[in-house]
Formats: structure tokens, C-alpha cells, sequence
């Protein structure tokens, strides 16, 4: 009975074959530098350079009058920090041209009866242009323009107080947008990153761990010496777990750091659940590693789990915005979980109990990976 | 009890079969040299013994362990070098002992990785990494760190392949040194000069075993007679021998051409002819080499890579 447990796991074998593969990390100094550089420099250029809400967006006015409505109306929309107006327009035509080359995002355009129709009380109108083609530059702009433009003339009118008067008793829509009141689109980004960057190292890693020996020709010698698959398992994931929490140190010191994001939750919780997103990272990785038959394969499998996951798990685009279909395909990815997790306890200052089932979810990846992992294992080289 | 005893193994990838009822036993003590063509089976037979591969048919005992039932307990007996270098190269040869020690759990490790530096005579290279040895270090390093934890049996997968004549002659010493002390080897090689330094030897070609016994049993049972012919112009001699009935082999040695035949009273007529043919050429008769031996298992035999 005791041998039978030896032969299924002891710890001086475990050890051995840890020892063996942090020597081999320390020694491939490129891996090594990768593994804490990468997660540093990403962090630091999507951290700054991405932004769902852009503003200062080039617009071109057309404008023949003016009066001062129509100055009024270029300077609220000015002041809402989504125009600039860097080109003035002599005519239609020549706006026309300005969009189609892309050099204007926006063409306003305040006829020359604007100033009159407003002292008339006629129906003024103005004019804006968006260039949709990518609606997430449009949208910004365009949401905050009613409000914006009618109290920009209510104010050059000087009616507001009567206007305030007036709408005494109507309806009033009061809209909090809570945990990120100010749209800032860090927030979102950086706790997200966390995810992927574990998420690219981690499975990266671990998928050429068994391909790498068998390319090498030490599994052959690995197999023939008394290590069983459980050993060899661990002894392979194990050191990538150090590794991952390193990443996130570094990851969670630059959100705090660099890009001053909330901190709502509590730190122990999102570490507990980063612990079992790497573990089951790291099992999926070497599940690819048990299915691949070479370190090439390996990373095509990597990558080929690589871009749905990103696209599909609600880092890059809204996870709501999908099909249902695609939602439910998102759910199959660790990186959908973990990203519910870490914005809810990050940003949103979550407890255990909101966000229990998704930590449920990677505790059941990660024995679904592990359980795989070891059935696919090839104790023998048949 | 013979240390290795099995019958029958098969072993097929795809519709290939590498190993074709192939039995073998091995008393304790005796060095076997494993002898036969590049893929002739050689380094299957070997994993399947060390519990590497399992055997479509056939079973049998190593250790007195079941090959089908008791890989582990195999592993941990059993000393196992495998034909390409294949310990780490980027560990040091200190470091690739001290994992191999408690791989097996010997302790202490510290203990068992010095000596067998220390008969390595690597003890001042031990911060070396592996990958940069010579093959015939390597080849030393490889077979240092098999026996380290004591096995009863080793199993030497073409180990002097690429090392120089000295290394061999060094390796196989060693080899009869840690038999005299019980252990036992199984030596698979392509070179006629290792094989007669084996107690017995087994020919496998193509998945099948041809031959078993001593070098003499077997150069006695092939029945092959050989003469050696010596006098002028012998390129000639040899060009009017091939394809004649009864020539087997015709194959130059220095000044002097050796031909094998296994049909003796064919074989003498060709001889006499040639003789009456070619002036001055003298016919006299020769010993049968090994070499002679398994060139004519080679022709006869099968390709069934193909």
C-alpha cells in the first residue's frame, strides 16, 4: 500500500523535478527577462494609449453667419471637449471632401438663418456630420450634443431661469454612472490587463513545457526514471504559478502606480481568485502541452485559443453586446470569469458572495484541465 | 531466474511491424550484445523491455517484474541509456546527477553526486553545463548517472555510437568491470569488435531475431565457408566472381579479396575456375568472420521498411 503511494506521488521526486525546471528557467535569460519585462511594458502602452472615449476629435464648421447664436453654439460644443475645430469650411463641398479623407471626424454645419430663426422662435436647426464608420469615436460626441446645444442657446437667449421655470414638474431622469463616474476608460482597461497578460504568459509557458522535452529527447530518459504523471504535472505548472504571482505584484503596483485605479475590494479575495485563474492557466497550458507533438504546434493551439478569448470574454468589447450565442461561447473562456472578478472587486469593491460563482467557474476549469491533463499524458512513448 | 526473459513481443506502428515475435533471455551477469541494422528493431525492443512502450503481443519478466503490469517497479531497477544524449544540456553535469539522485530518492544526494563525479574524474567540471561536453563525456556522464542509483540491469542503446576508438575501448572496459559485479547488460551496436566482447550475442533484422549464442555459435551455425585469394590484379578477379553460382560475398581486405559462400561444393567450383581463369592468383582457405556473418543475414532478409 505504501509503495502503491509512492508510486503515485512522493515530494523529494516532486522536488527534484521543481529544482531541475527553475534551474532551466533562471538559465534561459530571454524566457526570464520576458516573462517580468512583457507584462510591464504591455501594462504601460495599453494602460496609456487605449481609449474608448476619445475626445479633442478634429471637426470642421461651416458656418457663413456671425451672429451670437452661432458663436454661442460653437463654443458650447467646443467646451464639451469632444470638438476641435481646426478646420473652417467655405463650403459643403469642400467638407465633404474633408470627412471622405479623413482629416475631420465631425462637420458642423449653423445655417445662415440660425441666428434668425432662433430670435423668431422658428424651429432653429443645426447640422452635425459624424464620420461612423467606427462608432465607438462617434458615439461620445453625439450622446452629450441635445442637452449640450439647447442650454448653450438657452443661455445666449438669457431665458434660462424661465426655462428652468418651466420645466418645474416635468420629468426629471436622474443617470449615476457609478464606480467610473468620470467614463475612464483605465478603469476598465487595466484590470482587464491583468487578466490577459497572466493569460498570454501563462498558457504560453506551460504549452511548450512536455513538446520542449520531447524535441530535446529528455522525455525519453524523463519516462524511463521512476516520476509518475502527477509528478511530472506539478513539477512542470508549479514554478509558473511563482512566476504569475510575480506578474501580478508588478501588475497591480502599476495600476496603483501609474494609473491611480480604485481600489474598492479586498486585496486577499482577488488574490485568492487570481491563485486559481493561473492554476487554471497553467493546466491549459499543459493540457495543450500533452495534446501538441511539437513546441510549434503548441504555440498555433496557443494562439488559436488566444484571439477568441481576448475578443470574446469582454476585455475588448462589450461582453452584453454579443449574441446570445457568443455569450454563451464567451463563458468557456477562464479570461471571461476572471475579468467579472477582478472589475467587480477592483472597481466595484464586490464581496465574496457577488462573486462566488465565478470563482466557482475556474475552480471547475481547473479540474476539467488537470483531469485532462493527466488522462492525455503519455506515460509511454506508444 | 533469468534477469530478462520474454516471449513473442510484437510491436506495430501503423501497419509496420518493428518487432515480430522476438524472445529473448538474458541470465544474470552475462553482457548480450544486441546486434542488427538501423531499424531493425533494436531500440524498440529495448523500451519495450524498460516498460517505455507496451507490446501489442507477447509478455514476459524483467527484474522477474511483469513487462505489461510492473513498468514502474522496472523503472526503478533498471538502468536505461538511451541512444541520443538526452539528459539536460542546460543543467551542468552537477546538476543533471543531483536531479537524477532524487529522482530515485537516493540520500544523501550530496554523497552519491560526488562519487560518482569523483569516478567520473568530472569532479573539477561539475559547474560545466552538459551541453557543452564532447560526445564521448557526454556518452561517460550518460552512463554515470544510469548506474548511479545501483540497477541490476542496464540496457545500453548504441552508447559508443560517434566516441572515439580510446572512449569506446574505456566504455567498454567499464561495462565487463560493473558485470563482474553482477549486473547485467543488454548492448545494442552496430561494431563487430564490441559484439565479440560480449559474453552472447542476439541478431535482430527487421523485427525478427535471426541468431542467437556465443560470437563462435553463431559464425559456426550461419555454415558459411570463406577464401582468401591473393595475387595480381584482383579488381579484376573480383569483377568476374560477382553473380557466379555459389559466390555469396566477394569483398576486398587490403591486398586480399574474401569470399563467402554458404554453399561449400558451389562455392570451391566458382573458386576453381577463377583459378584457371587468372594466372597467378592463389586460392587458400579463410576463417568466417562476424562481419561475414551478418552481411549475409543482411542480403538474405527482408526489407520491410520500405
Amino acid at each position: 500500500m505504501k509503495d502503491g503511494m509512492n508510486a503515485v506521488f512522493s515530494i523529494a521526486r516532486l522536488g527534484a523535478l521543481l529544482i531541475k525546471e527553475f534551474i532551466q528557467m533562471r538559465r534561459d535569460r530571454i524566457t526570464f527577462a520576458m516573462m517580468l519585462g512583457v507584462p510591464l511594458i504591455q501594462l504601460v502602452l495599453f494602460g496609456y494609449a487605449i481609449n474608448n472615449d476619445p475626445k479633442s476629435l478634429p471637426a470642421a464648421l461651416v458656418a457663413t453667419s456671425s451672429d451670437p447664436y452661432t458663436r454661442a453654439m460653437v463654443s458650447a460644443l467646443q467646451t464639451t471637449g469632444y470638438y476641435r475645430f481646426d478646420h473652417v469650411a467655405q463650403s459643403a463641398a469642400e467638407a465633404e471632401f474633408l470627412m471622405s479623407r479623413g482629416d475631420v471626424a465631425f462637420v458642423v454645419t449653423i445655417p445662415a438663418d440660425f441666428g434668425r430663426r432662433v430670435e423668431r422662435g422658428d424651429n432653429p436647426q443645426i447640422l452635425i456630420e459624424a464620420d461612423a464608420t467606427d462608432p465607438a469615436v462617434a458615439s461620445g460626441a453625439i450622446s452629450t450634443l441635445s442637452t449640450v446645444a439647447s442650454q448653450a442657446l438657452l443661455r445666449a437667449q438669457g431665458t434660462q431661469e424661465a426655462a428652468k421655470e418651466a420645466a418645474r414638474g416635468q420629468l426629471d431622469v436622474v443617470v449615476h454612472r457609478r464606480y467610473n463616474p468620470e467614463g475612464i476608460s483605465q478603469y476598465n482597461i487595466v484590470p482587464g490587463l491583468l487578466g490577459v497578460i497572466l493569460q498570454m504568459t501563462m498558457v504560453m509557458m506551460t504549452s511548450i513545457a512536455l513538446t520542449r522535452e520531447t524535441e530535446r529527447g529528455t522525455m525519453e530518459n524523463l519516462l524511463a526514471m521512476p516520476s509518475s504523471p502527477l509528478e511530472i504535472m506539478l513539477g512542470k505548472v508549479l514554478p509558473y504559478l511563482v512566476v504569475g504571482a510575480v506578474q501580478v505584484v508588478v501588475v497591480l503596483a502599476a495600476a496603483k502606480l501609474l494609473f491611480s485605479i480604485p481600489f474598492m475590494g479586498s486585496l486577499s479575495l482577488l488574490l485568492s481568485a487570481v491563485l486559481v485563474f493561473v492554476l487554471a492557466l497553467v493546466l491549459l497550458g499543459y493540457t495543450i502541452s500533452t495534446i501538441a507533438r511539437t513546441q510549434m504546434q503548441a504555440l498555433q493551439l496557443t494562439f488559436f485559443f488566444f484571439l477568441p478569448s481576448i475578443m470574446l470574454s469582454g476585455f475588448m468589447f462589450p461582453y452584453r453586446g454579443m449574441p446570445g450565442w457568443a455569450q454563451i461561447f464567451g463563458e468557456i473562456f477562464p479570461l471571461t470569469h476572471f475579468l467579472r472578478i477582478t472589475r467587480a472587486v477592483m472597481l466595484k469593491g464586490a464581496e465574496l458572495p457577488a462573486v462566488a460563482t465565478e470563482i466557482g467557474w475556474l475552480v471547475v476549469f481547473v479540474a476539467l484541465f488537470a483531469g485532462v491533463a493527466l488522462v492525455r499524458f503519455r506515460r509511454t512513448l506508444d | 531466474m533469468n534477469v530478462i526473459d520474454v516471449h513473442g513481443l510484437v510491436k506495430r506502428f501503423g501497419d509496420k511491424t518493428v518487432v515480430d515475435h522476438v524472445t529473448m533471455t538474458v541470465a544474470e551477469g552475462e553482457i548480450v550484445g544486441f546486434l542488427g541494422p538501423n531499424g531493425s528493431g533494436k531500440t524498440t525492443t529495448i523500451r519495450i523491455m524498460c516498460g517505455l512502450l507496451t507490446p501489442d503481443e507477447g509478455e514476459g519478466t524483467v527484474l522477474g517484474f511483469n513487462i505489461l503490469t510492473d513498468a514502474l517497479k522496472i523503472k526503478r531497477e533498471v538502468g536505461y541509456m538511451t541512444q541520443k544524449f538526452s539528459f539536460y544540456e542546460d543543467l551542468t553535469i552537477g546538476e543533471n546527477l543531483e536531479f537524477v539522485a532524487r529522482l530515485y530518492r537516493l540520500r544523501p544526494v550530496e554523497e552519491y553526486v560526488a562519487r560518482t563525479l569523483d569516478d567520473l574524474g568530472l569532479a573539477t567540471r561539475r559547474n560545466q553545463l552538459a551541453g557543452t561536453l564532447s560526445g564521448g563525456w557526454k556518452q561517460r556522464l550518460a552512463l554515470a548517472a544510469c548506474i548511479m542509483h545501483e540497477p541490476k540491469l542496464l540496457l545500453l542503446d548504441e552508447p559508443t555510437a560517434g566516441v572515439d576508438p580510446k572512449a569506446r575501448r574505456e566504455f567498454w572496459d567499464e561495462i565487463h568491470r560493473l558485470a563482474s559485479g553482477g549486473l547485467t547488460v543488454l548492448v545494442s551496436t552496430h561494431y563487430m569488435d564490441e559484439a565479440e566482447r560480449c559474453h552472447r550475442i542476439s541478431y535482430i533484422s527487421y523485427g525478427k531475431m535471426l541468431a542467437t549464442g556465443t560470437v563462435d555459435e553463431v559464425v559456426k551455425n550461419a555454415g558459411l565457408t570463406t577464401f582468401v585469394l591473393q595475387g595480381p590484379r584482383l579488381d579484376q578477379v573480383a569483377e568476374a566472381l560477382q553473380g557466379r553460382p555459389g559466390i555469396d560475398q566477394v569483398a576486398p581486405f587490403g591486398a586480399t579479396l574474401h569470399v563467402v559462400g554458404s554453399d561449400k561444393a558451389a562455392l570451391e567450383k566458382a573458386l576453381a575456375d577463377v583459378e584457371k581463369e587468372h594466372k597467378g592468383v592463389t586460392v587458400a582457405p579463410g576463417e568466417t568472420s562476424l562481419e561475414d556473418v551478418f552481411i549475409q543475414f543482411m542480403s538474405g532478409s527482408k526489407d520491410n521498411m520500405a
